[in-house]
């Protein structure tokens, strides 16, 4: 019985879901119940699904995703701390008909790579910018991000952020938002099966847009858990992140074919 | 013969990178080169032959530019100066790492800090011992006038494609600013994507089925990798040493002392060994045009024919430290050099030669 049902399982007819090929068999390297993981595949499966390998060139700059190519089964190009965006803008300049993202932590983005984020949104450079916002640094093993919560602790503020001395939680997704040359802002997440269907659409309108014409910026920003570093337990990362990661950082579009979403 | 003009170095620079065909030119405004992006801005390349010039937000952005557009195998070059050049070397040890080919331009002014906006030859340390973080060498080609800051562009990308190395052109502020006479070389069409393709096969310009993923990195995490991906950099610059060493030397046949000078002092030298023949004195001027690899042999062996040789360069002395490793103490060797942005004079110069070498 047990042997017929498994048989049954494995025909063709019966398949449900396979990873897709644009994902190599590569051991991930990221910690068990991280959400790197999730929004590799989501991209990956948006590429496969245009079909458009053969001409996307992605950015994995420094941060838990260095390794990014290891797992992405597209030509790539590992950036300096920061200036992924820079890199991406050199690519799109001189292959305008390329297709280019850039896969970034809080820390690479909204620290470091600042001055390039704003000016790469702000002339509008033609690709797309996926932002994973833990709230931390992970690679480095859980200092302070940007991103860092009030009160949040961290190995750089084990008595959790002061803002008062270290600054406010930068929510640079709003900020981008402002820039004429963004074309869409969004913040979304994937830690739940509905959360990975909402991320995947709006990444998908992304490809779409620049698979289509020149409209400007696409940036995702996606509210992830980075339980290794919040010291907790993946199911009780993704609570803590619905309960405190997400009044700070609402999940939702932020503008949308140019136009902020009132 | 090509098409003459009269021309800035830094106009020569702009002319010969639209005409070498190249993709793109990032870069940042700052004195005493501001002129390369101007040049560019002015003349369109991109209704012409198709050249993208941007103005980036920063030197670490338009190096970075660079990085992204040569991992995709076009040819792209920047320029700058001192402070830029500063914020440049993450990005360089980074395009080093990867093996990433580019050509980019420091037109050198005085230091340290913000210094001066006048001309110096203070960088050579920076440009041939590193610079940026880690083992890495680029070929450093020295122009010592307007025609050579054209001609060297498309040496350089010849040279960065060949070894799959960035190629830095370190002029000066002298060099930069002065007006020459250029006979420009003919225009060369830039590469087809599918040239592109064939002649870069490294390069990230989309996975086909036919192929593995290419992947640019400077990131070797096992130790024992990281060592063979060093080994084989260094494989590359003892090739670069044996094979791309460059320099010239004027009247050195009979000479009796050398003088040792690159870029503007190599000007201005020429006119000093013709001051010492003037009063007898047999010098010859002995010009590295590559200043890594730089000419050891070739110094070593004027040492077997001179009494001394004077190291001259806008610093407080750099080059002269290779010049007494070729020469190994066989000979007196001594630095003279105005700093700051002063010019030091064919006579100054002559005079410190007699004083510091022939003197005793
Ligand atoms: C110039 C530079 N400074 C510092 C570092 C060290 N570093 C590596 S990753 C990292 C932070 C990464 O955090 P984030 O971007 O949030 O990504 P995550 O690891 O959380 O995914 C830092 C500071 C570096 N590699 N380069
Ligand atoms: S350290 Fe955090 S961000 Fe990095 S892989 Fe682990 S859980 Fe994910």
């Amino acid at each position: 019985m047990k042997d017929e049902l498994y048989t049954d399982i494995v025909k063709e007819e019966n398949l449900v879901y396979k990873k897709t090929s644009l994902m190599t068999d590569n051991i991930l390297s990221y910690c068990p119940g991280c959400g790197h993981g999730t929004a590799h595949r989501i991209i990956m499966e948006i590429i496969d699904e245009f079909g458009i390998q053969k001409d996307t060139i992605g950015i994995a700059p420094v941060g838990c995703s260095v390794l990014a190519y290891d797992f992405m089964n597209i030509d790539m190009q590992q950036a300096a701390h920061g200036r992924a965006p820079a890199v991406a803008t050199g690519i799109k300049r001189t292959w305008p008909k390329k297709i280019v993202f850039t896969y970034q932590g809080d820390g690479d983005l909204a620290a470091i790579g600042t001055a390039e984020t704003i000016h790469t949104c702000n002339r509008g450079e033609n690709f797309l910018i996926v932002f994973i916002n833990n709230g931390i640094y992970g690679m480095t093993g859980g200092q302070m991000a940007p991103t860092t919560l009030p009160g949040m602790k961290s190995s750089t503020c084990p008595y959790g952020r002061d803002v008062d001395m270290m600054g406010h939680p930068l929510k640079i997704a709003e900020l981008v938002a402002l820039l004429p040359g963004t074309h869409l802002v969004s913040r979304q997440a994937v830690h739940t099966p509905a959360a990975v269907r909402k991320t995947k659409n709006i990444i998908k309108k992304a490809f779409e847009y620049q698979l289509k014409a020149k409209t400007g910026t696409c940036f995702v920003e996606i509210v992830s858990n980075c339980n290794s570093g919040w010291k907790m337990t993946p199911v009780q990362a993704n609570k803590w992140m619905e309960e405190n990661m997400f009044p700070y950082f609402p999940l939702g579009d932020i503008k949308i074919e140019g136009k902020l979403v009132q | 013969m090509g098409e003459l003009k009269l021309m800035k170095g830094n106009e020569a620079i702009a002319e010969a990178a639209i005409r070498a065909g190249v993709d793109a030119y990032f870069g940042y405004p700052i004195t005493p080169q501001s002129e390369v992006i101007e040049y560019l801005a002015l003349q369109k390349p991109h209704e012409t032959t198709g050249m993208v010039v941007l103005q980036a937000e920063s030197e670490l952005a338009s190096i970075n530019m660079i990085y992204g557009a040569a991992g995709a195998g076009k040819k792209v070059m920047t320029s700058s100066s001192g402070p830029g050049i500063s914020l440049m070397m993450e990005g360089l040890s980074y395009i080093a790492g990867a093996e990433l080919p580019c050509v980019v331009v420091n037109v050198v002014r005085g230091g340290p800090g913000l210094g001066t906006i006048q001309p110096a030859q203070s960088d050579y340390f920076q440009a041939t011992k590193g610079g940026g973080h880690g083992d890495y060498s680029m070929i450093v080609l020295a122009p010592a006038s307007v025609q050579e800051m054209s001609d060297f562009v498309p040496l350089g990308f010849d040279l960065a494609f060949k070894y799959r190395n960035p190629v830095f052109i370190l002029s000066d502020g002298l060099i930069g600013q002065m007006m020459e006479k250029v006979e420009l070389f003919d225009f060369v069409p830039r590469w087809t994507e599918q040239e592109i393709i064939e002649k870069n096969p490294w390069a990230t310009t989309g996975k086909t089925p036919g192929r593995e993923r290419n992947i640019i990195t400077s990131l070797y995490l096992d130790p024992g990798i990281q060592e063979k991906h060093n080994e084989k950099l260094q494989a590359k610059y003892r090739k670069m040493k044996k094979e791309e060493v460059r320099f010239e030397k004027i009247q050195c046949d009979d000479a009796e002392y050398l003088i040792v000078a690159y870029g503007s002092s190599a000007r201005i030298a020429q006119k000093s060994i013709l001051l010492a023949r003037e009063k007898g004195i047999k010098v010859g001027l002995f010009r590295p045009i590559t200043l890594f690899p730089f000419p050891f042999n070739e110094i070593k062996k004027m040492a077997n024919q001179v009494k001394g040789i004077l190291s001259l360069e806008l610093s407080a002395g750099q080059m002269v430290e290779d010049i007494k490793m070729a020469v190994n103490e066989k000979i007196k060797v001594e630095h003279f050099g105005r700093m700051g942005g002063i010019i030091h004079s064919p006579a100054e110069a002559l005079e410190a030669l007699e004083q510091k070498i022939i003197g005793e």
